[in-house]
């Protein structure tokens, strides 16, 4: 067996600013296969998007990745200087954002911001540029591709505009696409239409999908595995069913309580208490601690990330029993 | 598009009806022409028989009925003190004034938006912090001081400047040009340079102002996430997006060139029509100042109606001519 598509190995990613190191990303470490899809959840600030933000090398000051190793096909990324990355971004891997509103270029026409996309990357013509838009349109469920590419984006709806991004992001054929949170601005039932595709993409074509999102939801229905982030950190990780049908860790305990159900109803809705930490005051302590109803005093160290059974990893002293 | 531009035309007739009235009025407060035209010694039948000649007795109205009447003819009027029509001494400035107002925003667009565009991408850096406090610098010296400076430092220290005058000029298209002659050029370098600076100083501030904005926005990381290099993210991605309120200001800006060079013109002894103002206003040459006004409005009306013709093909959400998508 060759190496998996995407390792992350110990990722840190800190910014430096005035006021001291925020460790956006602290100790992340999953892997990817081909074909698989990877739902990575937590709450605002808790260093998803960072973490998709560092595969792709599009960290900005005072941000850097301090340590670790993120390995595409065997080949360690972190090392690589600015013009490797811009062969890379794009190209074998790419990205999807979150408000399809404010991520195509208003004032450039479609067939414009995706010809560019192929042409950064592979030495055709215009034409044969084109000939490759209209086949991707095609497949993310874009009808009349010809007339779509020359309208300009606010001629788009959000759901379409969306397509289009996901339709930028397949143009290359991607190794691994990173997905952050693309269909949150979208209508239930956009979101469930653009997931079904992502996944059917995915499939056919072997190519890994990492999916940030806060919406367990949306996880179960779409993920192989699962990485729970708190804090810059993954407490919990393991297959989809695994995270969601045993989960160790406190913190995904709450999340997954604070999902509203039917069986509930008429009970008021549960909630984690308090706030997500500063990650400018994060110690080597369980981030979590302060909020956590199983917390000891022996939180109060670095909880080492265990793994409690084959598949799983987990940080925390303490866990839920399954 | 037709449509939108007979309705400008429409609009730009009422603004210049207005424009006259108004200019009509000021340069009438402004005193009596005959006390400068006429002898001081005349007398005062010789001083009515002038103010007749000139139709100055009529009553203000009447001589502006009677302005108006002439101008729908294309007439503006002759000049007092050269008996010459007006728009005639105006065409004979105006190209002077022209070619300097353009080689000034030349410069100004040609060297403020690059720099703006630096100060913006690195607003922290050594670069960017002394581009914004040099730009301080252009806004708030007079003109008229940084003219004269640069003519001590060019033309008297080191002597590699004409201080004055077009220098050698070639005919363009019927027109004398300084641009085209090695020597027009020298003359006019100095004289633009002293024009731009302000110019230059704004540009600079409102590019880098919106490239700070823009290199925020979402579609300026996915377009890098699509792995474009930085020229084509800012060159295309970025300038596109904040080129709306750039041409806006080149456009005002370009007609206060044109309309109001006269400081610069003056010091540099530049012959445009900024001087010609300046002296028919000595002399109270009315019809000269009301053409020179109008000619000066009608400039500014057509550069508008080219900026708003260029912000609908800058910005696709802009469309000519529907109210609704007036924004």
């Amino acid at each position: 067996m060759s190496a998996p598509l995407l390792e992350v190995d110990g990722l840190r990613m800190h910014f430096f600013t005035k006021a001291g190191v925020v460790k956006a990303v602290d100790d992340v470490s999953f892997r990817l296969e081909r074909g698989k899809i990877l739902g990575l959840v937590g709450e605002s600030g808790s260093g998803k998007s960072m973490t998709g933000y560092s595969i792709l090398g599009l960290v900005d000051a005072p941000g850097r990745i301090v340590a670790g190793r993120i390995a595409l096909n065997g080949r360690d990324l972190t090392r690589l200087d600015e013009a490797a990355w811009r062969g890379l971004r794009g190209n074998r891997v790419a990205m999807i954002f979150q408000d399809p509103m404010m991520t195509l270029n208003p004032v450039l026409r479609i067939d414009t911001q995706m010809v560019e996309a192929v042409r950064a990357h592979h030495d055709v013509s215009r034409e044969q540029a084109l000939d490759r838009c209209r086949e991707v349109l095609g497949r993310v469920g874009i009808a009349s591709p010809d007339e779509r590419l020359r309208a300009y984006p606010h001629q788009f709806s959000g759901g379409m505009r969306q397509r289009v991004a996901i339709a930028i992001a397949l143009l290359n054929k991607p190794d691994l696409i990173i997905a952050d949170e693309p269909t949150t601005a979208l209508d239930v039932t956009i979101q469930g239409q653009i997931l079904f595709e992502m996944q059917n993409l995915c499939r056919e074509s072997g190519t890994g999908l990492i999916w940030i999102t806060h919406d367990l939801s949306v996880v179960a229905g779409l993920a192989d595995d699962v990485c729970v982030m708190y804090a810059g950190r993954v407490v919990e990780s393991g297959s989809v069913d695994e995270i969601l049908d045993r989960p160790l860790h406190p913190y995904t305990r709450g999340l997954l309580e604070s999902v509203p159900s039917r069986n509930e109803r008429g009970r008021p809705l549960r909630q984690i208490a308090g706030m997500t930490p500063s990650l400018l005051r994060l110690g080597e302590a369980c981030a979590f601690r302060d909020r956590c109803s199983q917390a000891q005093p022996d939180c109060a160290a670095a909880p080492a990330s265990s793994v409690p059974s084959a598949g799983r990893t987990l940080r925390c002293l303490h866990p839920a029993s399954p | 598009m037709l449509a939108y531009a007979i309705r400008r035309l429409g609009q730009s007739f009422f603004v210049l009806v207005v424009m006259s009235f108004l200019v009509f009025l000021g340069v009438f407060a402004i005193g009596n022409p005959i006390e400068l035209l006429v002898n001081p010694q005349a007398d005062e039948a010789e001083r009515l028989r002038a103010t007749v000649a000139l139709g100055l007795d009529k009553p203000i109205l009447e001589q502006y009925a009677i302005f108006l009447g002439h101008a729908a003819k294309g007439d503006l009027g002759r000049s007092f003190v050269f008996n010459v029509p007006a728009i005639q001494l105006i065409l004979e400035k105006l190209p002077a004034t022209i070619e300097l107002a353009l080689a000034a925003m030349v410069i100004s667009v040609g060297l403020g938006i690059p720099l703006g565009l630096i100060a913006g991408l690195k607003p922290h850096s050594l670069v960017g912090r002394s581009i914004m406090a040099l730009s301080i610098v252009g806004f708030s010296l007079p003109t008229f001081w940084v003219g004269l400076v640069l003519i001590m430092l060019f033309s008297v220290h080191l002597g590699w400047l004409p201080s004055n005058g077009r220098g050698e000029t070639v005919m363009l298209l019927g027109i004398p040009v300084s641009f085209l002659t090695w020597d027009g050029l020298m003359h006019l370098a100095m004289p633009a340079l002293n024009l731009a600076l302000f110019k230059l100083s704004l540009l600079v501030r409102l590019t880098r102002a919106g490239t700070r904005e823009a290199v925020l926005q979402d579609y300026v990381k996915f377009a890098r996430a699509k792995g474009l290099g930085p020229g084509r993210v800012i060159g295309v991605h970025v300038l596109k997006n904040i080129l709306v309120p750039i041409v806006t200001v080149i456009g005002l800006e370009l007609g206060s060139l044109i309309g109001f060079a006269i400081v610069t013109e003056s010091i540099f002894a530049w012959p445009g029509s900024g001087k010609l103002l300046i002296d028919s206003i000595n002399l109270l040459d009315r019809p000269v100042i009301v053409a020179y006004l109008m000619v000066i409005v009608v400039l500014f009306i057509a550069i508008n109606f080219a900026v708003d013709v260029l912000y609908s093909m800058l910005d696709p959400r802009v469309r000519l001519g529907s109210s609704s998508a007036a924004h």
